[in-house]
């Protein structure tokens, strides 16, 4: 446990007083792919939330427990919120490209929205740069100024994890990037994960199995807001310690 | 079979009879509805559409009893009167609907909420009488500011709240991804949710700046009108509702004449506004989804 670059103590989750996470202890290696699968509802979104404090955006939502990031915790008073959502990026369901920017606007937009001035030539490297990065930048090089809504969903997805990756996190979160793609858009997004964790540590929730599989190191699984069990994912998928698991990843329910 | 068969053809010649006799009725109704519309903008026209010309832009109202003379001052009255009343309330209305997006549920909200709608039902020219009392009388009469006032005290409601419904029909995940980017939520909610509802909100101003030109009342109260050209914010102010207003009562066929259009230019105003918000808003339905 020691290499974690992020963990988290007895977290526990609420809304409105209805606890939806029951105390999960759990650690995510740094510069590793760690999965959270789990059947619809138990809680997976609400965990990736608490990451990066985007839980408590929630009206009536609320937390208790400890998330650590490099051993600090992260809700500890003194914390910025904004601070950490810098530090730990996000990718949600849906690709949301903001409407009124165009592509490079969309991949700049943390710089822009944060009132940070840089040159337009460092700016026009970090695009160009994030773009790479999310193996979108031969498709779009040609159509920077076009609006980021122009793209296909797949595109549009990765535009959006070229977006958290400009703004430099230490954690990226993936909350199921893939479920609204095609076949072909996932697959270059899990491409794009075995590259991604060379300089990022990488939490993502999926309810393919096959992609867990394929492109995790660790796997965590999560059943009505219990963490059931965590371990390698080869072994999470060959020899389950639980009944549960073995169950879930089987097929026989969820 | 074929008895079943004639039953059921029948039944169906009598739905579509049926269907037929309601598209007849509610195209009726429409007609109806458009007849009065019509009736108003070709009597405009014809009674106004004669005295529109040149000097009807560009000269001052002649004295009782010459014939001539035009409305500039009132024109430009107008568009003092209007132009000072965006700059006055468009901020404060949309400041207004930002905030009860964001606070939706809150007690300050629900309050403001309310007062807004309650605010619409005012008549204007209770709104006119409350300006005189609270700005022309303690502040030395009737000018161009006080008018502004009582037309942005107008406008506020309907910019706030046409403001708080286009902000509420961006998507939800817009915000989330910049809070995500480590976004303050106060410039996620000016930069990019304010943003992408703006040409909506755009859109209540200008239909705000439409309602508010058309007005007389407040204005007979607050900006008083003016004979001549009004050279300070602070002295009384022509617009063209009370120029035509004036004009139309009066017993002279020339004011009359005037009065018609004055009314004329006014309605090219404020159809150019509404014609113009129609053309602003083209194809915006994907915006709002
Ligand atoms: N905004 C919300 N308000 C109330 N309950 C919620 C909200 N979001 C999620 N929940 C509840 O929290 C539990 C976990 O949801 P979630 O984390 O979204 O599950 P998953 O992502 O694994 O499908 C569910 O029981 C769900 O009903
Ligand atoms: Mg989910």
């Amino acid at each position: 446990m020691a290499d974690n670059k992020m963990s988290t103590r007895d977290l526990r989750a609420f809304f409105h007083k209805v606890e939806a996470l029951h105390g999960v202890t759990l650690g995510f290696a740094g510069n590793r792919v760690t999965a959270i699968i789990g059947p619809s509802g138990c809680g997976k979104s609400t965990l990736v939330r608490c990451l990066n404090r985007m839980h408590e955006v929630v009206p009536g939502a609320a937390c208790t427990g400890q998330v650590l990031l490099d051993g600090e915790d992260i809700y500890a008073p003194a914390i910025d919120p904004v601070q950490v959502r810098r530090r730990v990026g996000m990718v949600f369901q849906k690709p949301t490209p903001f409407p009124t920017m165009s592509i490079e606007d969309n991949v700049a937009a943390g710089l822009k929205l944060n009132g940070i001035a840089v040159s337009r030539a460092e700016r026009d490297r970090m695009v160009e740069e994030s773009l790479r990065r999310a193996a979108l930048w031969d498709e779009v090089k040609d159509r920077l100024k076009r609006p980021g809504a122009s793209l296909s969903g797949g595109q549009q997805q990765r535009l959006c994890v070229a977006r958290a990756l400009a703004v430099e996190p230490e954690v990226l979160l993936m909350d199921e990037p893939c479920s609204a793609l095609d076949p072909i858009s996932t697959a270059r997004i899990e491409e794009l994960l075995l590259e991604l964790k060379e300089n990022f540590t990488i939490i993502i929730v999926t309810h393919n199995m096959q992609q867990a599989a394929r492109c995790s190191d660790f796997t965590a699984f999560l059943y009505a807001g219990d963490l059931i069990e965590f371990g390698e994912t080869k072994q999470i998928f060959t020899t389950p310690a639980r009944r549960e698991t073995e169950d879930y990843i089987t097929g026989r329910f969820g | 079979m074929t008895l079943t068969k004639s039953a059921h053809s029948r039944r169906q010649l009598f739905r579509k009879l049926k269907s037929d006799v309601m598209v007849g009725l509610t195209v009726l109704a429409t007609a109806l509805a458009l007849v009065p519309l019509f009736l108003v903008l070709g009597y405009l026209v014809s009674k106004g559409a004669t005295s529109v010309n040149w000097s009807f832009f560009t000269r001052m109202p002649a004295p009782v009893g010459q014939s001539g003379g035009g409305m500039a001052n009132a024109i430009v009255g107008t568009f003092e009167l209007v132009g000072l009343a965006c700059a006055l309330g468009v901020p404060i209305g949309v400041a207004a609907g930002i905030y009860l997006a964001e606070n939706r549920g809150g007690a300050l909200a629900q309050a403001i909420r309310f007062s807004a709608d309650v605010m619409m039902g005012v008549p204007s020219i209770v709104v006119g009488i409350f300006c005189y009392a609270t700005v022309v009388r303690p502040f030395g009469g009737f000018s161009t500011l006080a008018g502004a006032i009582a037309l942005a005290v107008i406008m506020v409601p309907l910019v706030t709240r046409t403001a708080e419904e286009m902000i509420l029909l961006v998507p939800h995940e817009l915000r989330e991804a910049a809070l995500a980017l480590g976004v303050p939520r106060w410039r996620t909610s000016l930069l990019i949710v304010a943003r992408t509802a703006a040409s909506g909100i755009a859109t209540g101003v200008i239909l705000a700046i439409a309602r508010v030109a058309g007005e007389t009342a407040p204005l007979l109260f607050t900006a008083f009108g003016n004979r001549f050209w009004s050279t300070s914010l602070l002295q009384p102010i022509s617009s063209l509702t009370m120029q035509v207003y004036t004009y139309a009562i009066s017993p002279f066929a020339d004011w009359q004449r005037q009065a018609w259009a004055g009314a004329l230019v006014l309605t090219a105003i404020v159809l150019a506004l509404e014609i113009g918000v129609r053309w602003l808003t083209r194809g915006d339905a994907q915006v709002a989804r």
